[in-house]
């Protein structure tokens, strides 16, 4: 078997959201890009479960639909442990044409699961793998918690809104997972650093797809008013204001 | 042409997400006179399905064969497929819920529609569809228009006012054409019981790592207790195992927007205002008063947590008793 584990670049957590003069684009200047957060578990899940699974499963592959820019986080997965990675060579415009590219992949490379994130930390989306699912009409498992591979079962824990579902999934599919699939995220060590210079990044050009949505502009939010602060011997002031003013109780 | 609803219930209660979405669906009727259809999946009685009439649905198709409970994505997919067809939809409305997200997206592929998911707003305009969504973790907004004749939108809660808009009862039991056919299978359920679903619920108590200690959590339940509250905590909180995982908000964790969030001992990093930017009100109770969370907040008392909680709780028994 074969794992594909999608891969989004995005910015660094802590990045002050900030665009150009049109509100079009990011501004990009000064922002450190990192393997999205739910992504680098579920690349360290699907390591552990290959190194647990006696062979069986032959290589998890990175996949990440960007341009040469992206180069460095795709340098990262393969030293935290992935073998080989897949490069589509375009702006990730939306994530229909995301899905579209890596549906393509996955298909003609014959991967028996694709792992992606819930959701990339930049768009919030929340959609690409169950669209790379529908693009491929194999079945896709959501809000996946907990993955268990054992004597060639599958078996997944699912968060539904208040409580969790075990369920067991026949091959191919497409796991979007979140945390709780694994805790902390493998760290590349200084072997796996040496050794990814030499993995192999397969780029290729990107498939036509058309565009259904079309961004029009960003908008920061509102500035708050000042917080109201309220004496900590007055609780039932702050009781009052949350009744009469914010008319939240 | 139509609007079409898919509505959620657990154990046969309607959730207020998807009460939401009618709503929602309601305001783009007006604009556009078109009919607002409801899709109702599992064990609803009629005098529940009645409550989404009570908001405007017109029709309410539901589905009750046994088959069709077990949510799987791609059959689930087939069948709001099947349906949008029947009722000639070009605009589908989900929440963004675990079960909406796993399927709107891949309605867009199947039926060509463009999604906009996590929807903040009422539409700018309508034809064609064009709408506010959160981005970058509630850090900025995104305008988006869709180009295709059909729109997908996922609501986050609070995208529009409740209100009510009767109309009559108008209940079409339905058996679908499509084969449920899936190929995930659910092997067991765990759900918890007896507690307010974090997620769903109106307001929120939620601490952090000023609490020193899981044992100091009695405080942050006791207050949820008073107010029905959802308990949420921080993510070092769960990480230490003070509390468990499904408590943990923020940017990795949990993605909540109620009418109220409370937060104690909580320093308000940018990961954790990611979770909750989307609450109504905020309260934010610390020792620190350079503390970030006060930015964020719209209430605020400084002070040692421990000296102002039970003070804090009398408070709002007393109101609740009053
Ligand atoms: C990639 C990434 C993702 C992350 N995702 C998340 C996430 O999803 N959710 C999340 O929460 N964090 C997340 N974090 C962590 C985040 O950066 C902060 O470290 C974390 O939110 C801090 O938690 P805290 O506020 O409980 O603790 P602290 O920052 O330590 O704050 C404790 C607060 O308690 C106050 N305090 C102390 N004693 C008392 C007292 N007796 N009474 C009253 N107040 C007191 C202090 O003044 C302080 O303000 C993430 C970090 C990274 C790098
Ligand atoms: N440019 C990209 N290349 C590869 N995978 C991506 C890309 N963008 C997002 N993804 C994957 O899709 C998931 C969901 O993203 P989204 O639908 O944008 O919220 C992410 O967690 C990634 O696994």
């Amino acid at each position: 078997m074969k794992i594909l584990v999608c891969i989004g670049n995005v910015p660094d957590t802590t990045t002050k959201i900030r665009f150009d003069e049109q509100m079009k684009n990011l501004d990009t200047n000064g922002v450190q890009w990192v393997i999205n957060p739910w992504d680098e578990l579920a690349l360290t899940k699907a390591l552990e479960i290959k190194e647990q699974s006696n062979g069986k499963i032959e290589k998890v592959s990175i996949i990440n639909v960007g341009k040469a820019d992206a180069e460095p986080t795709l340098r990262k997965a393969l030293a935290i442990g992935a073998d080989d990675a897949f490069r589509i060579d375009a702006d990730p415009v939306d994530a229909y044409f995301i899905a579209a590219q890596i549906a393509e992949v996955a298909k003609q490379e014959k991967f028996d699961i694709v792992f992606a994130g819930k959701e990339s930390s930049d768009f919030n989306d929340a959609a690409i793998g169950s669209m790379i699912a529908e693009f491929m009409d194999i079945n896709s498992v959501s809000a996946v918690t907990s993955f268990e591979l054992a004597d060639g079962n599958i078996s997944l824990k699912r968060e539904i809104d208040g409580g969790k579902e075990t369920i067991s999934v026949k091959t191919p599919f497409v796991a979007i997972v979140q945390k709780g699939i694994c805790i902390n995220p493998r760290i590349a060590a200084m072997r796996g650093i040496m050794m990814a210079r030499t993995k192999p990044i397969k780029v290729s050009p990107a498939i036509e797809t058309e565009t259904l949505i079309e961004y029009q502009k960003f908008d920061l939010p509102q500035p708050k008013a000042a917080c109201k602060i309220i004496d900590p011997e007055e609780t039932d002031k702050l009781v009052d204001l949350l009744h009469g003013e914010a008319k939240v109780i | 042409m139509s609007i079409i609803v898919f509505s959620e219930n657990r154990n046969g209660k309607l959730k207020k997400n998807s009460i939401e979405a009618v709503v929602y669906a309601q305001s783009i009727a007006a604009a556009t006179s078109k009919p607002v259809v409801a899709v109702s999946v599992g064990n609803v009685d009629d005098q529940e399905l009645a409550l989404l009439a009570k908001y405007g649905a017109t029709k309410i198709v539901s589905v009750t064969d046994q088959n069709w409970l077990a949510h799987d994505s791609r059959e689930y997919t087939k069948l709001v497929a099947e349906i949008s067809e029947k009722e000639n939809a070009d605009t589908i409305l989900f929440s963004h819920s675990n079960m909406g997200k796993a399927i709107a997206p891949r309605l867009s592929v199947r039926l060509k529609a463009g999604l906009i998911s996590g929807v903040v707003a009422l539409p700018e305009s309508f034809a064609p569809i064009t709408v506010k969504r959160k981005a970058y973790n509630g850090a900025a907004f995104q305008l988006v228009t869709v180009k295709s004749d059909k729109a997908i939108l996922t609501l986050n809660p609070n995208s529009c006012a409740i209100k009510e808009n009767p109309v009559s009862l108008n209940i079409e039991p339905y058996t679908p054409q499509t084969a449920y056919n899936a190929e995930t299978k659910i092997e067991s359920v765990d759900v918890v019981t007896g507690k307010v679903i974090l997620t769903e619920a109106n307001i929120v108590v939620s601490g952090g790592r000023g609490l020193k200690s899981g044992d100091n959590w009695n405080l942050i339940e006791d207050l949820a207790t008073v107010l029905n509250a959802g308990l949420a905590c921080s993510r070092p909180v769960s990480d230490e195992g003070w509390r468990s995982h499904e408590e943990h908000v923020g940017q990795t964790g949990k993605i909540i927007a109620p009418d109220l969030y409370i937060a104690v001992g909580i320093s308000g990093a940018i990961q954790h205002i990611g979770g909750v930017s989307g609450s109504k009100v905020i309260v934010a109770i610390d020792k620190d008063k350079d503390a970030p969370i006060f930015k964020y907040a719209d209430y605020g008392i400084v002070g040692d947590a421990f000296a102002v909680m039970p003070k804090m709780i009398e408070s709002f028994k007393k109101f609740k008793n009053s």
